[in-house]
Formats: C-alpha cells, structure tokens, sequence
C-alpha cells in the first residue's frame, strides 16, 4: 500500500527562508567564536597526539615475529605464513640449525624472513595460521620508508618489533 | 634632463593622469591579490572553525633550514604563500580529447572579468588630490553588470571543452543560474539609481557620505568630528535626518539590498548556489579536468569575483570607503588612506560574511535556485521599482 507522506503546512516565516537562515548563522557564529578561543575544538594534532593508549585489545598492526622467555626463536621456518599470505607479501629462506646449537632439536629457523610492508594488508592470517604461535601482530601502524627497500622488514627488524612473548599464549582465546 | 622639467612633463595633465593610473591600477590589483590570498586561508580556518577544528596551523616560516633553533609559531598563516607556490609548481596536465583552445582560453576568461570590474571602484576618497578610482565612469554600476556576466563563458567553455561529463553538468548549470539571477540582480538596484540619481559609483558614495549610508540613510551631512564637539549638532543631524520620505525609502532600500546580496552570492558561483562547482553532485563542476595554474586561475576567479562583488556591494548599500566621524581625502593625505582603510576593512567584513555563509546553508536544488531567482526576487524586485517611484512621487518629505 502507497504511504502518503503529508507535506508539512509552512509558515509565512518559514516560507520566507530568511528567519531560518539568521537562526542557523547565529549557531556556526557560535561555533565559530568558540573555537577562536580554542575551545571545543576536536581537531587532534596527529604527530604530537596520539590515540596509542586507547587502541582495542583486538587491534592488527604490523606482523611481527617473537622470541619465547628463553630466547628461542619461535619461528621454525614452515612456511605456512608465506602460502596463506593473500598479497604475498611474506618471503622466507628456511635454514637448518647448526649441530653444536642449544636448539638442535628444533631443526630448523628462518634465514631470512622478510615482510614486504607496502604489501602487507593487516589481514592477520599469518598468525591464525602460525601452528608455532610465532608471528604475532603488533599494535604499530605508522610503517613509514622513503623507497621500496625501506618497506621490507627483516627478519632483525621483525624480531625487534615484536619482542618476547612469554608463557603459554592460548591463539584461541579472545584475550592474546 | 633637469628635475624640473622632469616634474614640469609629468604634471602636464595627461601624463599625470595616465602615471597615475597606472600606479593606482598596480597597486589596487596586487592589493587584490594579497586579499584573495588571504581570503583563500580566512575561508580554511573560519570554516575550521566553525566546525570545531583548528584548519591549518603548521605552515610557517621554515628557519629551522636557515639554521635557526626554532621555527616560529605563525599560526598557519604561510599557508598562504604555500598553497600559490605549490599551484605554480606543479605539473600542468591536460587531458586527452580536449578542445585545446579553448580548454586554455576558459580560465582566463573566468578571471579578466572581476579584475576588470575592479577598475570602477571608488576604493578611497582622494590621496594628494588624485581621485582613487581607476576609471571615474558616468556608467560605473552598468559597466559592473556588463562586464561581471561575462565570466559565465569561461564556465561554460571550460565546462565544454573538457569533454567530460561533470564539467559539461557544471557549465550547464551555471549558465542557466546566471540567467535566472541575472535580471533580478539588475532589476534590485534600479531603486538605488531613483534615489541617487546617477550611476556613477562616485556620486552614489559622494550621496551616501551626505544622507547616510544606503541601508540606513539617516543622517543629513554625514557626521563629522566638529560635530562630536557640539552634542547639539550631532542631535541636530539625526533629527533632521529622520523625515517621513526617508522611513518609507527604507523599505524597499533593505528589499533591493537583500535581493542584490543574494543576487551576488549567485553571481559569484558561491555556496548556497555554487551549483555549478556542487563538489558532492559534480566531482569538481566545471574545473574538474584542469590542474596546476589553470585551476588556479579559476581560484583566482572565484575569489577575484567575490572580492568584486563584495566592493560592489560596500560601494552601492553600505558607503563605501566613508565613515561617519572620518572626514574624506580633502583634509589631509592622512585621511585619505584612512577612507582606502576604510573600504578594505568593510569589503574583509563582507568577504567574511560570505564565507559564514557558505558554511552555514546547504546548497538550493537547481529548480529551487530558478524558482526563486523567477518567481521570487524577479517580481518582487519589480514590485520594489514602482513602490521606490510611488514614494519619491507622492512623499515630498
């Protein structure tokens, strides 16, 4: 069924404009002698501002690789990240532990781990993917670099960002 | 050559008025252009503020690369010399598919008209006994319409030449918008010319400065600082200043004042009726190909137009450069400057009212803008002629 929608009868007032427009002068005047005054301006100043504190448990920054509390390199180079990586941004050369290694067990590291962050889309599904709980994504988000070469993290630089990550990390719970 | 004859050939009569208007020419178009500058910044940070932001505020004076400690603190206000540096520097794109000629003709077409209304405002009284309007014209507010309505070609030419969708949208626009403005804007200050009996920008003021500004032509004489002296006097100008013929004048004075306000916000293509730019509707309206000093001709245009219209408006309603309690130019250089201080403090003013407006009101609807512009300000802009004519026929005084 058509809903007819009744026009609103309109004042003389009304239909003149004008009294509205001075009304809705008068409020951004308002605004405008507030903010003159710096108050109740919303604008943060980004560089010296930051919302760092405030961001959510929940937040993907920039994926990161970590050590346990003994500093053993979580990562044993699988290579799972590299295949489920969506804009492959991931490249990993694996590289056997040597024999007199504390590790030996292991068998295996990465040699190299590079993370191409101008590719890198936040997705996170390195880490649900990661079976070792190795690659974690941090809360950093402001990756800057003036070339191509600057946006490839290392693996030194991944390790750096991403620190230890001690105990148990359960990778299904809400709480990481 | 002798000093003396030099001054001897530039004050024979024709030298001297044409030295002199090249100089007033220079320096009232490079003025022209610092307050479009600075109008630009002024739109930026006022509607910043009226938002509830701070607008651009980091822009400064780079002296820490001069080795300085510290850049001073200037409140954004390089902003204004970045923004032309960085128009001039950039890359002139033109796309492909264009109407080259007059793809490049267009701009300046937006932009020769308001410098060249510029040439009848009366921007001062007098300085050392020169008049301070470049061109004294008998036709002056004729010669404002004639010339300001050309500035719709470059709109729709650059809205055509660009071969593009949205600019073509633009250009449509805003030549349907000048025609439905046009009239009434003509049409609203014909009262003006009843009253005043002239056209001459100069003796409008000159009548102004004697009766009262146009929208409140109170005082008789105008007042002046002798005056201040004897309270009686100052009483004396304001009771006869008030006479039966004067309040009825008022009415359609403030008629004529609202249409023709409104009339130069159409005109000047500024927000509510900035349909042919309409950035949501139309990406850009007509500029949306143009890029580097070619956009920035059209910004030139734009502001160049509203800082146009805004003299026009100071010139014919609101006095001018004159002031009650500021004698004119005759008395002394030092007054002179004062009344050109004058005019530009009340042209900022109004340039600031346009930018609170634009950032108060929404944009009308194309039908709306026409219908107002046809069925509202046309007749009543009409109507207020024969109401002016009625007034000064049958109230003597």
């Amino acid at each position: 069924m058509a809903i007819v929608v009744e026009r609103p009868k309109l004042t003389l007032a009304e239909k003149f404009y004008l009294p509205s427009i001075i009304a809705g002068l008068a409020i951004t005047w308002k605004h405008l002698k507030r903010a003159i005054f710096n108050k109740g301006i919303v604008t943060m100043q980004y560089p010296e501002e930051k919302w760092d504190a405030n961001l959510p448990e929940w937040y993907r920054g920039a994926p990161t690789l970590v050590t346990d509390e003994h500093g053993r390199e979580k990562c044993v180079s699988c290579q799972l990240c590299e295949f489920i990586c969506p804009p492959r941004a991931i490249t990993i050369k694996p590289g056997e532990i040597p024999e007199n290694d504390k590790w030996r067990k292991v068998e295996k590291r990465p040699q190299e781990f590079d993370i191409d962050m101008a590719r890198c889309i936040y997705c996170g599904l390195c880490e649900e993917v990661c079976p070792e709980e190795a690659i974690f994504l941090r809360k950093d988000y402001s990756i800057t670099g003036l070339n191509r070469a600057e946006m490839v993290h290392d693996k030194e630089t991944l390790y750096k960002l991403g620190g230890v990550k001690s105990g148990l990390t359960f990778k299904w719970n809400e709480l990481k | 050559m002798d000093t003396a004859l030099i001054l001897h050939f530039l004050s024979t009569p024709w030298v001297f008025l044409l030295w002199t208007t090249f100089l007033k020419s220079f320096i009232f178009l490079n003025l022209t252009i610092i307050v479009v500058s600075v109008t630009v910044f002024a739109e930026r940070k006022v509607s910043a503020f009226i938002q509830d932001r701070t607008g651009p505020n980091r822009v400064g004076l780079p002296l820490t690369l001069l080795g300085a400690k510290k850049d001073p603190f200037l409140w954004g206000l390089g902003q204004m010399v970045a923004d032309p540096i960085k128009l001039l520097t950039k890359e002139n794109f033109v796309p492909g598919g264009v109407d080259k000629l007059y793809f490049w003709l267009a701009p300046k077409l937006v932009m020769i008209p308001p410098i060249l209304v510029l040439a009848v405002l009366p921007f001062g009284s007098s300085l050392f006994g020169v008049e301070m309007t470049i061109a004294n014209l008998n036709i002056g507010v004729l010669y404002i319409f004639a010339i300001a309505s050309l500035s719709v070609y470059g709109i729709t030419l650059a809205g055509w030449a660009s071969n593009s969708k949205f600019p073509f949208l633009g250009g449509i626009r805003s030549s349907s918008q000048m025609i439905s403005y046009e009239l009434s804007l003509g049409l609203s200050i014909i009262p003006v010319f009843m009253i005043c009996g002239s056209l001459n920008l100069n003796e409008i003021i000159d009548w102004q400065v004697k009766n009262g500004w146009l929208v409140s032509p109170w005082w008789p004489k105008g007042f002046s600082i002798h005056d201040l002296l004897h309270p009686a006097a100052i009483l004396h100008s304001f009771v006869a200043g008030v006479s039966l013929q004067r309040i009825l004048l008022w009415i359609p004075l403030m008629i004529s004042f609202v249409i023709f306000l409104v009339s130069i916000f159409a005109e000047t293509n500024r927000l509510p009726f900035d349909l042919p730019e309409a950035e949501q509707e139309l990406v850009g309206g007509y500029h949306t190909e143009y890029a580097s000093m070619n956009f920035a001709l059209f910004f030139l245009g734009e502001y160049a137009a509203m800082f146009a219209g805004s003299g026009a408006i100071v010139s014919l309603f609101l006095g001018g450069w004159s002031c009650p309690l500021i004698p004119d130019g005759s008395q002394g250089w030092f007054w002179g400057l004062v009344n050109i201080g004058v005019f530009f403090v009340k042209v900022s003013l109004m340039l600031l009212f346009m930018i609170w407006v634009r950032w108060t009101l929404p944009r009308f609807r194309y039908d709306q803008l026409m219908k107002l512009g046809w069925l509202g300000f046309f007749p009543v802009a009409l109507f207020n002629i024969f109401l002016t004519a009625l007034i000064l026929a049958f109230v003597r005084n």
